[in-house]
């Protein structure tokens, strides 16, 4: 089995989020890029299916040669290969043709995404994949099993969970759930060092964006905290009523 | 030309979201000068699909028997749909957003996302969304000839426009890409993406024993229930509670967080809300520089009475 996990290099959840170029660009100056935490998930699950499966497991990327720390940190979790579609992932259509076009050329039997990345925030990559590939999609997946060429998910939905069965290939937007929290893989000094030796290909892509960002503002901040006695919960009751008109 | 808004039901009855697509939608089609159109997959009833008129549809496409997770169909059928179509919109549901990535992809139509305001530009499709988990707000423009837009949850009004609303029931049946198996609904409570009033508690509550007056505040208020990040991985609570920003991003008119110390990631899923009220022990917690109203106080003490004072304005 051929699994691919698609990884978007994104900041630290920490990071303060700022602008340079009079607003039209994000500001990356002192912020610590990482794996996607959605990607995450996703790229566990495809370790832990190649140890037991036999898979073999490709990580791909779409970005500059700045991302190239995030894609070896994969390899150090445990991606047998790599491959970074060097062009600067503009908006999420041309991000996902660059991916589509690698797929086509290099078959893979599931292919792993992110719900999200955790920075534009887009949620759209993996179903225009999908799209371009003609094949089953699934997103918000937060449990998945692998028998031969049947698959078995679990995806959320509002309110609940909706259970799911399909075969190969499929592409899903993972999230939470595909592993737990406490599963997640981190790189251990092994894997550092047999990362340097993995192969990374850089291959050149230049879809055209249907998008294009303009220009970015933060949202208004707010006014002063109110604070409330706790021996007059009353008042905060009433301020919720009458001033808020929230309850 | 027209505009077309994706609508959703659970159990034969449409989601909140679908009319808030609706009344948004509605206003765009006023803007653009367009009829406004509906399409809707699974069964829903003839009085409900007409309830789709009270929003300013004036004609709604049914199609009881494909399964709305049929992505692949869904799609399908709303690109054959939209073929006169200016805008397709879409409301935020985990189901609105596999379907409308694939669209966009297949009409070569733009995707805004997240969007929290109307058309800024005619001319070429501008608008602001919701970008890096609501800590900053982008503008994006496409000058494809459709665009496709999801809007953020809970950032615009239902609105009413009494119109009578056609129904047109497509009876296809097509064979789908995978088989739903079934569907587990998280018990008997609001669902946390539709909820008006969010009860979110921290690892302040020390244990999942202590919950029982969180539920009780919930209901209370008819609100839903939440949780940090933490308290889910240990299992206090499910993973469908989780909030924040590698959680469900939520954007209630009331959010009251109760022994939570508002960590930034925590913030990024959770500050859209309208109003939110702090409860925690330590007065420098952080979640007071972002919350309207604050209460320095042990839960213990606070969310008691908080129930005993809400309950005297139910009555
Ligand atoms: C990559 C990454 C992603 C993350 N994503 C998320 C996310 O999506 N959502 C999320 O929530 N977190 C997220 N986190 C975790 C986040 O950083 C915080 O650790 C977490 O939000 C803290 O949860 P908490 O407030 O419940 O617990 P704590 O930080 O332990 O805070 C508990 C609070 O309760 C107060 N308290 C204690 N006792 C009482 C009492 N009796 N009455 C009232 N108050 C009391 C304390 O003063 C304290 O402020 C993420 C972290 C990382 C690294």
């Amino acid at each position: 089995m051929n699994i691919l996990v698609c990884i978007s290099s994104v900041p630290d959840t920490t990071s303060k989020i700022n602008f340079t170029e009079n607003n039209t660009k994000f500001d990356a100056n002192g912020i610590q890029f990482v794996i996607n935490p959605y990607d995450e998930f996703g790229l566990t699950k495809g370790v832990m299916l190649k140890e037991k499966n036999n898979a073999k497991l490709t990580a791909i990327i779409v970005g500059e040669a700045n991302v190239e720390p995030v894609i070896r940190k994969v390899l150090a979790i445990g991606a047998d290969n790599a491959v970074r579609i060097n062009m600067h992932p503009s908006d999420s259509y041309s991000t996902a043709c660059a991916i589509a076009n690698y797929i086509k050329d290099n078959p893979f039997d599931l292919i792993i995404a992110g719900k999200e990345s955790s920075d534009y925030n887009g949620g759209a990559v993996p179903g225009m994949i999908a799209d371009m590939l003609n094949i089953p999609f699934l997103n918000a997946c937060n449990g998945l099993t692998v028998n031969g060429n049947e698959v078995e998910l679990t995806r959320e939905i509002d309110g609940g969970i909706e259970k799911i069965s399909a075969s190969l290939p499929i592409i899903i937007g993972g999230q939470k759930g595909l592993v737990e929290e406490s599963e997640l893989r981190i790189p251990n000094m092994r894997g550092i060092m047999t990362a340097r030796s993995k192969p990374l290909e850089v291959l050149e892509c230049n879809s055209a964006p249907l998008n294009h960002s303009i220009s970015f503002d933060k949202p208004e901040s707010k006014g002063e905290c109110k604070m409330i006695s706790s021996d007059n919960i009353e008042q905060l009751v009433s301020l919720l009523h009458t001033e808020a008109k929230v309850i | 030309m027209s505009i077309l808004v994706y609508t959703e039901s659970w159990e034969g009855k449409f989601r909140k979201s679908s009319f808030e697509a609706a009344s948004y939608a509605n206003e765009i089609s006023q803007d653009l000068n367009t009829d406004l159109f509906a399409i809707s997959f699974g069964l829903v009833a003839e009085e409900e699909l007409s309830k789709l008129g009270e929003y300013g549809v004036s004609k709604v496409f049914s199609f009881p028997n494909i399964n709305k997770s049929d992505n692949y169909n869904t799609t399908n059928f709303i690109a054959e749909y939209a073929k006169d179509a200016k805008a397709i919109i879409f409301s935020n549901t985990f189901t609105a957003k596999m379907i409308a990535p694939r669209l966009s992809s297949k009409l070569k139509a733009g995707l805004m996302s997240n969007v929290t305001t109307k058309i800024l530009d005619t001319n070429n499709f501008k608008f602001k969304r919701q970008a890096f988990s609501s800590k900053a707000l982008e503008t994006v423009s496409t000058n494809t000839e459709k665009a496709i837009i999801t809007i953020s949850p809970n950032a615009f009004e239902i609105k009413n426009n009494n119109i009578s609303c056609e129904i047109i029931t497509i009876e296809d049946k097509l064979e789908s890409q995978f088989n739903v198996i079934g569907s587990e609904t998280n018990s008997g409570k609001i669902s946390l993406s539709e909820a008006e009033v969010v009860i979110s508690a921290g690892r302040g509550l020390k244990g999942p024993e202590n919950w029982g007056m969180i539920e009780e505040l919930a209901d209370l208020l008819n609100a839903a229930t939440a949780c940090s990040k933490p308290v889910s991985d240990i299992g206090w609570r499910p993973h469908s509670e989780h909030v924040g920003q590698t959680g469900k991003a939520v954007a209630p008119n009331l959010y009251v967080a109760i022994g939570i110390s508002g960590a930034i990631q925590h913030l990024a899923g959770v500050n859209s809300s309208k109003v939110m009220v702090a409860i925690n022990t330590d007065a420098e917690a952080p979640f007071f520089k972002a919350a309207d109203y604050g209460v320095v106080g042990d839960a213990f003490d606070v969310v008691p009475k908080l129930i005993e004072e809400i309950k005297k304005i139910n009555n």
